[in-house]
């Protein structure tokens, strides 16, 4: 039997409010501390959120609490569109004041690369990696955003969420072939990871470099970047909703991402 | 070479008034100049109208200089002074009415001092003193003559072989003096023992070297004899002054004072000698002081101070009464009325109307003044024979 | 390297020491010479008329009524009488005598009045600096000829900024600057040495040589965030007694043609609003303190502009004013803000351009020697120097030189 619209929203409302579905927040705090990405010194830097205090029930403002904000659009947990790089400049409405809103929901899968990642923090989710997973768990079902579980949210505030070393940061990222796999085979929505960027920290030293950026963007598809609670999520059936700021122009946006699940799933 | 100054005939000095001092005074400078106008009246039968000259000095009547004063004061005088000189401000108001008094440019010029001290007055009015003070005393931590003082006395002693007894005597005799002044602040005995072994306030001056800051007011009037008699006032007249300001200021360090430039002509001019002084009434913040008058003034020659001190009782029945009123070392030191204060007990002397003890059969008191330590030295010097009219 | 001296502790009941100044009002002409002492000069009013010269300053000759200029003179003398004051009204004297001054017969000509150094006695052959007080004004010190700056004497130590055993915070330490700093620091005695780590943190900064010296702490610390300013000084457990603000940030570039407006924002926001961060962050607790100090490491550029460096010298300039403005706001609580200017260092920012440049090592001694002598402007280097030079001889001059 096939629900109506209306059948199917106030389903998934009852389902919110009787707790059957859970609301799980993805998003880091956004703080003057939460790391940024580092490039190269003779590229321009990404500047890191900060926040002054306009008034605060003061002399400035006696009855009322504000502060002036400022960042990069690629702060935080954050949003990337295609314009982000120069693979999808040209693609139509690439920037995020124009991602047409059915965009901004869609339902996503899971893959857990944790115990991998733990093992080797260069590790690289390669084609194979995930022909395997899916005889494990199943094809990736077209239209879904690609969320790389790597328990990496759970280093933020210590010094190896960036873990920068003297031969730059080691995190896990795709490789060229991965990401064509993920974009043309199975028609992702974009990739969501837990890291500071889509690519691996040595994502620049490989043969295609920074192919996450390059193929999802020069494709028309999106990136999420610094999600956390990711291992709440089961591996099929969530719904993310992600909304970036309306931003004239922008390349990207720091926002708040959250996932709908079903409860039992978890 | 300077001209002959004139003789003084045709003025009188009288009418002496003190307003008694009190160590810390709410009152401002213009209410302590009020209460000796009082005391004038009192004594001179005056109102406001008799007064058309008015001589006035203060450290602490600011805003308000003798302008200010005049109106406050409801006085319409035809000439009118102000003068700044501290310690020396008696001798130069002297100087100036009584030329004012002689020339006709005026018939009574009243010549008055006041200064109040509030707590902490002292430490407020010396950031705004002087300009050399400002820029290189006080912030050498001297808040105050004291360490000035000090550094000239340092010098003096080395050079001059004098010793604190030395000074000593002359704070003892001056305390011994005081002892018949009732108004005096600090009329306790005391011992040369107790002098030695008072405490350092920046070496080798010590505490009973010092002068204790007060409020108070002097007055006197200088006018004709004939209006000094219709009066009914016991005058005196001058005999010769002097007055020089900045004197050698090649002198490294200060080892004499302005005295010794014109003190030939100042004997000349009185044609007395200083043994024939009856009253010796000199500026004494610091002993130091003194003993340089004594040898500037011609008491002695320069450098043999001590020998002199030593040889010399300045008690009030002594071989040269000194600052027979206990002097600001004890009855204490009213800002600009300290340089009115020895002229105001030189005249009582003479006039026979001491606060105190008489000094016996006073005729000639000489009165000097030393004022403003401008940078490292006082700047300012005056003195007076004055001889009771009789 | 120098014996550690331990860290001051305190009895966390007693009641505050109220910190005082010495009287600070100053005629135009005697700040005229303060600034002059400022840069470590002996002058004096010379006549340009007769040649006297004359202390305390004036606005006339007293020998011939002539004009007087500033001019750099012998600074030898003989003491004439000295006095240890024991009493004075003064506030800020009261906390310390007993008091040495004296009069010295300057060799040049005048008489002054001076601080004493405690070994001279009368006669004694001296040698006077103009120092600045606590006030920041010039004060005249005799000290006993060719010994140098002895900082036992307790009376010197008032003019002076020590370092051993004191807490210092070097507000960007990764720097070539910062660890040059860091390591002058601790060989000058420091107590501890806060150093600024500007983020993000590196693994193996832990194990840098200097960083790793026991007496180093590192603490994040970006001086364009407030929060990370509050956090790092919050973990200074105890009083902090110097800033050494050695963040900069240096990018060629010009105005119209080659700017970079982000470089230009950033290096505005590190070297002048950051200067007021810390400053506001750090004013209070340097002014609790018996030696506090804030030391800024700043470009000569700032004194003209530099057509090739425009954002930073535009950045550096408004630091500097910013810093002028620091330095009398503070004064009155008797901290001393020094600045120390350079030219270009031998650093990584400064790879293009040809020497002579400032070895880091040269610019943290010197440094250190700035506070040890109190001294409040220094220019290392002679690029520094020449330029300071120039730009006091002929600002507009060397401004249009500069930017040629």
């Amino acid at each position: 039997m096939t629900l109506t619209p209306n059948q199917t929203l106030s389903t998934m409302i009852a389902g919110i409010a009787d707790g059957a579905i859970r609301a799980i927040d993805l998003t880091n705090i956004l703080s003057s501390d939460f790391p940024v990405i580092v490039l190269p010194s003779e590229f321009g830097q990404c500047e890191p959120f900060r926040m002054e205090t306009v008034s605060r029930y003061d002399a400035n403002g006696p009855a009322w609490y504000w502060n002036n904000i400022s960042m990069n659009e690629h702060t935080g947990t954050h949003f990337d569109a295609p314009a982000h790089w120069v693979t999808g400049r040209d693609i139509p409405n690439g920037t995020v004041d124009a991602v047409p809103p059915e965009d901004f929901i869609h339902p996503a899968v899971v893959i857990d690369i944790a115990p991998q990642a733990a093992a080797d923090e260069d590790f690289i989710v390669t084609r194979a990696f995930l022909e395997e997973w899916e005889t494990r768990n199943g094809p990736i079902p077209p239209r879904h955003w690609v969320l790389l579980r790597s328990d990496w949210s759970k280093r933020v505030g210590t010094l190896s969420y960036l873990n920068l070393k003297d031969d730059g940061a080691h995190s896990p990222g795709p490789d060229a072939d991965a990401m064509r796999f993920l974009v043309h085979d199975r028609n992702c929505i974009g990739l969501g990871v837990e890291t500071v960027g889509t690519d691996a920290g040595q994502s620049s030293l490989f043969d295609e470099p920074l192919p996450a950026h390059s193929i999802l963007h020069g494709n028309g598809r999106y990136g999420l970047q610094c999600l956390t609670n990711l291992d709440q999520l089961p591996v099929f059936g969530s719904i993310i909703i992600a909304m970036p700021l309306k931003i004239k122009g922008g390349s990207g946006s720091p926002l708040r991402v959250m996932a709908l699940a079903p409860t039992d799933a978890a | 070479m300077s001209r002959r100054p004139s003789s003084y005939d045709g003025v009188a000095v009288c009418a002496p008034v003190t307003v008694p001092y009190v160590r810390f005074s709410p009152e401002s400078a213009h209410w302590w100049a009020g209460r000796a106008l009082q005391q004038l009246a009192q004594v001179a039968g005056l109102q406001p109208a008799d007064i058309d000259g008015f001589c006035f000095s203060s450290f602490s009547s600011g805003p308000d200089s003798a302008v200010g004063m005049i109106q406050h004061l409801g006085l319409t005088p035809r000439w009118l002074d102000h003068i700044p000189t501290g310690g020396a401000s008696g001798v130069m108001a002297l100087r100036r009415a009584a030329r004012a008094v002689q020339c006709g440019d005026a018939d009574l010029v009243v010549c008055l001092a006041a200064d109040t001290n509030q707590i902490d007055s002292f430490r407020h009015s010396l950031a705004g003193f002087s300009r050399f003070s400002r820029d290189a005393v006080y912030p050498y931590g001297y808040g105050g003559p004291n360490a000035t003082f000090a550094l000239i006395t340092d010098a003096y002693m080395r050079r001059f072989g004098i010793t604190r007894a030395d000074f000593g005597k002359l704070c003892v005799a001056q305390r011994a003096n005081a002892g018949s002044n009732p108004l005096a602040l600090q009329r306790k005995p005391l011992t040369l023992d107790a002098y030695l072994a008072a405490r350092p306030i920046a070496d080798p001056v010590h505490l009973f070297d010092c002068v204790m800051p007060c409020a108070g007011a002097e007055a006197f009037i200088v006018t004709t004899p004939e209006i000094a008699a219709e009066r009914g006032l016991a005058a005196a007249t001058i005999m010769a002054t002097i007055e020089r300001h900045n004197a050698f200021p090649q002198d490294p360090v200060q080892y004499r004072g302005g005295w010794a430039m014109d003190i030939d002509g100042f004997w000349d001019a009185a044609r007395i000698a200083p043994t024939d002084v009856d009253t010796l009434q000199v500026y004494d913040d610091y002993p130091v002081i003194v003993a340089m008058q004594l040898e500037d003034l011609g008491f002695c020659p320069k450098g043999e101070a001590a020998q002199f001190i030593r040889e010399t009782s300045f008690d009030i029945d002594g071989d040269l009464p000194l600052n027979t009123n206990g002097g600001q070392l004890s009855a204490g030191q009213a800002g600009a009325a300290g340089g009115f204060q020895n002229m105001t007990e030189g005249l009582r002397q003479i006039i026979a109307q001491p606060l105190g003890a008489q000094v016996p059969d006073a005729e000639i008191s000489l009165v000097s003044g030393f004022g403003l330590v401008n940078y490292d030295r006082g700047v300012c010097t005056g003195a007076a024979l004055l001889k009771a009219l009789r | 390297m120098s014996e550690r001296a331990s860290r001051e502790k305190r009895d966390p009941l007693a009641r505050k020491k109220a910190r005082h100044t010495p009287p600070s009002a100053r005629s135009r002409a005697m700040h005229a010479m303060s600034a002059r002492a400022a840069m470590g000069r002996f002058v004096l009013q010379v006549c340009t008329s007769c040649g006297t010269a004359t202390y305390p300053p004036r606005d006339a000759c007293p020998a011939c009524w002539g004009e007087l200029a500033w001019q750099d003179i012998e600074n030898g003398g003989q003491l004439l009488s000295h006095t240890i004051i024991h009493a004075t009204t003064d506030l800020y004297f009261r906390d310390h005598l007993p008091w040495r001054t004296g009069t010295v017969a300057l060799d040049a000509g005048p008489i002054a009045l001076v601080h004493l150094h405690r070994d001279l006695a009368p006669d004694d052959r001296v040698e006077v600096r103009i120092l600045l007080d606590r006030s920041g004004n010039a004060a005249l010190f005799a000290f006993p000829p060719d010994r140098g700056f002895d900082m036992t004497d307790p009376q010197l130590r008032e003019f002076i900024v020590p370092v051993q055993g004191k807490t210092v915070l070097v507000s960007d330490a990764r720097s070539a600057i910062g660890l040059a700093m860091v390591k002058a620091l601790h060989d000058a005695g420091a107590g501890l040495i806060m150093a600024g780590m500007l983020p993000p943190t590196r693994i193996a900064d832990a194990d840098h040589p200097i960083l790793r010296l026991p007496d180093v702490q590192m603490v994040p610390l970006d001086i364009t965030d407030q929060v990370s300013l509050s956090e790092a000084l919050s973990k200074i457990g105890g009083p902090l007694d110097i800033v050494i603000n050695t963040a900069r940030h240096v990018r060629s570039g010009g105005v119209s043609g080659g700017a970079n407006i982000v470089e230009q924002r950033r290096a505005f926001e590190v070297a002048a609003i950051g200067l007021t961060r810390l400053a506001q962050s750090c004013g209070p607790m340097l002014a609790g303190r018996s030696h506090g100090a804030f030391v800024d490491i700043i470009s000569s550029d700032a004194l003209t502009g530099s057509a090739d460096h425009a954002g930073f010298a535009a950045a550096e300039a408004a630091r500097l004013s910013l810093l002028q403005a620091f330095r009398h706001e503070i004064r009155e609580a008797g901290v001393r803000v020094l600045s120390i200017f350079t030219g270009p260092v031998e650093d990584e920012h400064h790879q293009s351009i040809p020497p002579p440049k400032v070895a880091p090592a040269r610019l943290a001694s010197a440094t250190i020697e700035a506070l040890q002598k109190g001294r409040e402007q220094t220019c290392v280097g002679d690029v520094a120097d020449d330029a300071m030079t120039r730009w006091l001889a002929d600002p507009a001059l060397y401004a249009r030189e500069k930017n040629l």
